[in-house]
C-alpha cells in the first residue's frame, strides 16, 4: 500500500488560512488501512479545523467526502456535482489522488493534507514499513526476497557497508541492515555463496530516473 | 598491466608499504593541505586524500591531489559512490588520470545523515564493487560503462576499503573476494584495534585465496587519549576498539595517554607485521598527522624505498 503521514496541523491551517468553503477528501483505499486519510481522519481533521477556525472566530464550512479512490476516474467524477460549490479541496488522499482531483477540476485547487512516503506493509498493528521504490526492475530473485534498493540506506547491490552492525543499519537503529537480512536469508535456504555474485551496474532509465513512467495495455483501451 | 604508481611498484617489489591519509580542508586555501602533506613528506609510499569524509564538505579529492603530487607525493585519490553518478564518475577518473594521479580508492562513501548536509540527496547509482569494475573498464580496456571506447585510456592503481570489524562477519572475507573479482588490487582496511578479530578475518581471507591476488594494508589509527577510544569505540559504526585497550588508556595518568596511544600502535604494527598476507600498513593519523614520522621510524619501516 501506499503510506502516508498527516502534516503538521499549523501547516494545514495556514494553507487553508484563504478559504471557507472547504471540500475535504478521504480515500478509502491505502490510506485507510495506515489509518492517515480514511474517512475517520477527515472527521478528525475536519473537527479540530472547525474548532481552530470557532476559536479564531473565523466562519468555515467543510464537507467531508472520502472517495472509493481518489485514482480513478470513475469516483473522482462523483465530485462534479458539489465540487465548485466549495473555495478548495483539502486533500487527505496520497500525492496520485491529490494530483488527479486537481487534473480533473482545473478550476479548483487541491491542496495536501498529507506527506506521502512510501510503499509498504502493516508490520504489525500501527506499523507501517517500507519495502519497495518501485525501481521498475526487481532483484528480489537475486536477494531472496529482501530489496537492497529500498531497504539499505545506501541502496548497495553487492553487500553491506562498513557501518553495518549487530544487525541495524548505521543509519537509523530501529531498521534492521538489508544485507544483514540477506545474508540471513541466503544461510537459512543454504545458498550462502549466491552472496559472491557480483551484481551488475543498474538499469535505472526503467526507474524515476527516467522521467514519469507510463502502463498503456492496448487491449484494454477503450 | 602496470601504472605510473609508486604504491604499486613498492607492492608488487614484495616491499612493506606505508601510506597514510591527509584529509582535505574545510576551505580554499592550498596551504592547509601542503602543511599536513610536510608531515609526511619522505614517510610514506603513497598519500590517500579523502573525498568529503563523514559526509562533511572540503575541497574535493582530486585539487588536494594534485597540491600533493606538487610536493612529490604519490596521491590516491579516493572516490565515494555517494555524490556522483556513473556519468561525474568517469569523468572524475579521466580528470584524475590526466593530472598525473596515479591511485584510486574506490568506495561507498558514508551516508549524509553524519555530515554537515544531512538533508542532501544522495546518489549512489553505483555501489564500490561497481565503482571498482568500472574504474578496471576504463583502465584495461579502454571503455566506458556505456560500453563506447575511450579515446586516450586512464591508467591507475585500483584500490578498496574492507571493514573486517563490521557485520555480518561470516561475509567480511568474501566481501573483499567479491572486490578483488571486480578487480581490486589493493586494500586498506578499517583502523586495526582488534588484532585477533583481525588475524581472523585475515585467516579467512587466505582460505579464500585473496591475499594473493589483492595487496593488503592494515589500518591503523594511533590514539590521542581515552576520549578518543571511547569515540571510536562507542560512536563510530564499524568500529571495534577492545575494552583491554581502553582500559590501558583509562588507566595511563592524562598526560601520558598520546604516549600510551603510540605505543599500542607501534605493538599494533608489530602484530600485524606477523600477519601472513599483510603487505602493509595504511596509517590514518586523524588530524595528529604530525605523528606519522615517528610512527614510521619507530616501526622501523624508514627509509621509504625512494620513488
Amino acid at each position: 500500500m501506499i503510506v502516508a503521514d498527516r502534516k503538521p496541523f499549523q501547516e494545514i491551517i495556514e494553507m487553508l488560512a484563504p478559504y471557507s468553503r472547504i471540500l475535504l477528501l478521504g480515500c478509502n483505499e491505502c490510506v485507510t488501512v495506515c489509518a492517515v486519510g480514511g474517512a475517520k481522519e477527515v472527521a478528525v481533521l475536519a473537527s479540530e479545523i472547525r474548532l481552530r477556525r470557532a476559536k479564531e472566530g473565523i466562519p468555515v464550512e467543510i464537507k467531508e467526502v472520502t472517495l472509493e479512490r481518489n485514482c480513478d476516474p470513475e469516483y473522482v467524477e462523483t465530485l462534479q456535482p458539489f465540487i465548485n460549490d466549495f473555495d478548495v479541496a483539502l486533500s487527505m488522499a496520497c500525492g496520485c489522488g491529490i494530483q488527479f482531483v486537481g487534473e480533473r477540476y482545473r478550476n479548483r485547487i487541491v491542496l495536501p493534507a498529507v506527506n506521502t512516503t512510501f510503499y509498504g506493509v502493516t508490520e504489525q498493528h500501527g506499523v507501517w514499513a517500507e519495502r519497495c521504490q518501485g525501481c521498475g526492475n526487481c532483484v528480489l530473485d537475486r536477494t531472496l526476497g529482501i530489496c537492497p534498493v529500498t531497504r539499505c540506506a545506501k541502496s548497495l547491490f553487492n553487500g553491506p557497508c562498513g557501518g553495518s552492525q549487530g544487525g541495524v543499519c548505521e543509519v537509523n537503529k530501529e531498521t534492521p541492515c538489508a544485507w544483514q537480512l540477506i545474508v540471513d536469508r541466503y544461510k537459512e535456504m543454504g545458498v550462502l555463496d549466491r552472496y559472491l555474485e557480483i551484481q551488475p551496474v543498474k538499469d535505472w532509465s526503467v526507474s524515476r530516473d527516467g522521467g514519469p513512467r507510463k502502463r498503456i495495455r492496448e487491449d484494454l483501451k477503450i | 598491466m602496470s601504472t605510473a604508481s609508486n604504491l604499486e611498484r613498492v607492492l608488487k617489489a614484495g616491499i612493506f608499504a606505508v601510506t597514510s591519509e591527509c584529509g582535505p580542508p574545510r576551505g580554499a586555501d592550498p596551504e592547509a593541505v601542503k602543511k599536513k602533506g610536510g608531515f609526511l613528506s619522505g614517510y610514506v609510499d603513497a598519500v590517500n586524500v579523502t573525498d568529503n569524509q563523514t559526509s562533511v564538505v572540503r575541497m574535493s579529492s582530486l585539487s588536494a591531489c594534485l597540491i600533493l603530487k606538487t610536493m612529490g607525493f604519490d596521491p590516491v585519490m579516493q572516490m565515494v559512490c555517494r555524490d556522483r553518478n556513473r556519468i561525474a564518475i568517469q569523468s572524475d577518473i579521466l580528470g584524475a588520470a590526466a593530472l598525473g594521479i596515479n591511485n584510486i580508492l574506490c568506495l561507498s562513501g558514508d551516508h549524509q545523515k553524519f555530515g554537515d548536509h544531512p538533508t542532501a540527496k544522495n546518489v549512489f547509482d553505483v555501489d564500490s564493487i561497481q565503482l571498482i569494475q568500472c574504474v578496471r573498464k576504463m583502465v584495461d580496456d579502454g571503455r566506458f560503462l556505456s560500453g563506447e571506447e575511450i579515446k586516450g585510456k586512464p591508467s591507475l592503481f585500483v584500490g578498496c576499503a574492507a571493514n573486517p570489524f563490521a557485520d555480518p562477519f561470516e561475509i567480511r572475507a568474501m566481501r573483499l573476494a567479491k572486490k578483488a573479482v571486480a578487480g581490486a588490487q589493493f586494500v586498506q582496511t578499517q583502523c586495526v584495534f582488534n588484532v585477533g578479530k583481525f588475524g581472523k578475518w585475515m585467516e579467512m581471507v587466505r582460505d579464500l585465496g585473496v591475499h594473493e591476488k589483492v595487496h593488503i594494508l592494515a589500518g591503523i589509527t594511533p590514539m590521542k587519549s581515552v576520549g578518543m577510544a571511547k569515540y571510536m569505540k562507542n560512536s563510530v559504526p564499524g568500529m571495534d576498539v577492545p575494552d583491554d585497550l581502553i582500559k590501558r588508556m583509562q588507566d595511563t595518568p592524562k598526560e601520558k595517554q598520546a604516549e600510551e596511544g603510540i605505543r599500542i600502535c607501534l605493538e599494533t604494527i608489530e602484530k600485524v607485521r606477523g600477519i601472513k598476507g599483510v603487505s602493509g600498513i595504511h596509517i590514518m593519523a586523524i588530524e595528529w598527522e604530525q605523528m606519522v614520522p615517528e610512527i614510521v621510524r619507530s616501526a622501523g619501516l624508514y627509509p621509504r624505498p625512494s620513488p
